[in-house]
């Protein structure tokens, strides 16, 4: 890209991985992206709404009675509604492949675990198992995650969306001390 | 006028592949800013890397100032956009709890998407968790639904909450984004050790792009009931002429008395003419309050219709275009008004007496005491009535019924 600060570390191998964006770079395309997406389909971004609904699927092949009791599950996929046939399903497919193709010209796929130096691979797996449910369920609560909420909402000026962002990056700093074992 | 209804205007697939190219250029560039390294996003939080501030913050602005400055052009209609309803308390405590998840698990949903793409091992992990805190959610919701649907205030946004233009309020973000832009930059170089002197020089002239952008939105300001109006005039006044949106007495009983969708009647008249007598159900608002009301109604589940009433077609039509011009869907008005309705169904219990002249849009019946709804003509029975052609059409909502997290 362009406006990529050139900062050419290492021998120039064909393997070795591109630098990232510049980060106002990759805001304003962001930011044309999510304004497009306004634009053209009154919505705007999102993620752990799909994997909701993959989950939902999963639950309704496994136990479709269990679905079906269940206010919260049963308005996504009680009796015959498929919980796939939505278009967050589909933004949340063009994310994982759309990150794949970044990865890809980038040179940045590969087998790795990404961590802090003073912990080793399994406390880090566990630590992103454990993450991952917090946020998982948070998300939930909250009706959105960093994408449909905080980003989305953030553009159109919903208050819900400004709180919501204020308390994640709170609740961050607020344990980020404790935690820095993780990660420095 | 964008937006778009994806899957109604274009059709179920191609709307989904337009959804799906969205979510590959979203991923692509998440990916691209680095958002798949754990330790990117971590270093936020120990003041030596403030990328995921930039990037969010650049975005929001961005985007921002588009829908804003789009809208104040006429092209882009805000009432339509899906705003997030604000459910506070809920929505502060998922934040909470997905900041403690952010500092241990080193994601968010969305980028951990990116990760596990690019094959990173701890991504993969992190989206097994968001997997399974999902489905601990679906499991425990209905045991505290109370809360998951308190302290609710609907469409909310900054401007009704700070009672500013929307404008000031865009420039007011985006100076402010600035100078978290400069805090962090400063951060960067005490706390992270960064040079600043190899940052790109472009950057101030995106600054001083983005205030002069949010400054000519604020400028402009955004349309009034009446641009708004102005905007679809010719359309809508065609429907008028045809009388296409003028519904006859007959019709509106056969709503009255349909079960499946919601009728809202709005009676338009002063409050002593309402007193007088009005239809069961019907809703006293004055005009002057109606472009306030009406972001409630944008809120009615669907399907919905909304009935303007007035004495006889005036004061209705004027409601209809203002109802029109903020989006409300599926808006009608009762034909001849109240006075046709009581020609049509006064008898003798009515006990009043019509005058022999009346002026335009005045009650043209007397009534010996304030009936309000208790008479039999408020509430007609659903009785074999005439053939009528049905002007009502159900339309679909125009812009999205549901956000990004269903």
């Amino acid at each position: 890209m362009q406006a990529t600060p050139a900062v050419s570390t290492g021998e120039k191998t064909i393997h070795s991985p591109k630098p990232y964006w510049h980060p106002y770079w990759a805001g304003l395309w962001l930011g044309i992206v999510l304004f497009l997406s306004f634009f053209v389909t009154g919505n705007g971004l999102g993620a752990s709404g799909g994997l909701n609904r993959l989950l939902v699927f999963v639950e309704d092949r496994a136990a479709p009675e269990h679905v079906d009791r269940t206010p919260y599950l049963l308005k996504m996929a009680g009796g015959d509604v498929n919980p796939l046939d939505d278009w967050i399903v589909f933004v949340t497919v063009g994310v994982v492949i759309g990150g794949f193709v970044s990865g890809w010209f980038g040179n940045r796929i590969r087998w790795e675990t990404v961590k802090g130096p003073q912990i080793n691979n399994p406390t880090r797996w566990a630590m992103a198992f454990v993450g991952g449910t917090l946020m998982g369920y948070g998300a939930r609560l909250a009706r959105g995650c960093t994408s449909g909420q905080a980003l989305s909402g953030g553009a159109v000026l919903s208050v819900g969306s400004w709180a919501f962002m204020f308390a994640v990056f709170g609740g961050a700093y607020a344990l980020a001390f404790f935690a820095r074992k993780l990660w420095n | 006028m964008a937006p778009f209804n994806p899957v109604h205007d274009f059709g179920k697939w191609p709307a989904y592949g337009l959804y799906f190219v969205i979510g590959l250029a979203f991923g692509f560039i998440l990916e691209s800013a680095g958002f798949g390294n754990s330790r990117k996003l971590a270093a936020q939080f120990y003041f030596t890397e403030l990328t995921v501030l930039k990037v969010m913050f650049g975005a929001i602005i961005v985007a921002m100032v588009g829908i804003f400055g789009t809208s104040a052009l006429g092209w882009l209609d805000y009432n339509v956009i899906w705003v997030n309803p604000t459910y506070l308390w809920p929505g502060i405590l998922g934040g909470l709890i997905m900041g403690v998840g952010f500092i241990l698990g080193g994601f968010c949903p969305g980028t951990s998407l990116v990760a596990m793409a690019t094959a990173k091992v701890d991504g993969i992990f992190f989206v097994l968790g968001v997997l399974f805190g999902i489905f601990l959610f679906g499991e425990t919701v209905d045991h505290y639904a109370v809360f998951f649907n308190s302290s609710y205030y609907g469409r909310f946004t900054l401007m009704d909450l700070l009672g500013l233009p929307a404008g000031w309020i865009v420039l007011g973000v985006v100076v402010m984004a600035l100078g978290m832009f400069w805090g962090a930059e400063q951060s960067e170089r005490v706390v992270g050790g960064r040079d600043l002197a190899r940052e790109p020089r472009w950057r101030y002239g995106a600054a001083m792009a983005m205030v002069l952008l949010a400054s000519l939105v604020m400028i402009q300001g955004q349309p009034t009931t009446e641009d708004r109006w102005n905007f679809i005039a010719a359309e809508k006044d065609a429907l008028l002429e045809q009388r296409s949106v003028q519904i006859e007495p007959v019709e509106l009983i056969s709503l009255m008395h349909d079960k499946t969708l919601r009728l809202t009647l709005l009676d338009v008249r002063s409050e002593a003419d309402y007193n007088q007598f009005h239809l069961r159900d019907a809703i006293h608002v004055p005009l002057s309050e109606l472009v306030e009301y009406s972001k409630q109604l944008q809120l009615v589940a669907q399907p919905a219709v909304f009935v303007v009433i007035g004495n006889d077609e005036v004061a209705a039509t004027e409601a209809w275009r203002f109802l029109q011009a903020e989006t409300v869907p599926n808006v009608y008005l009762l034909s001849g008004g109240i006075n046709g309705w009581l020609d049509r169904l006064a008898d003798e219990s009515l006990g009043a007496m019509k005058k022999t002249t009346h002026e335009t849009d005045e009650l043209a019946y007397l009534f010996p005491v304030a009936f309000g709804d208790r008479l039999g003509p408020s509430h007609p029975s659903l009785a074999p009535q005439t053939e009528f052609e049905p002007k009502v059409k159900l339309q679909r909502k125009k812009g999205p019924t549901g956000g990004g997290c269903g």
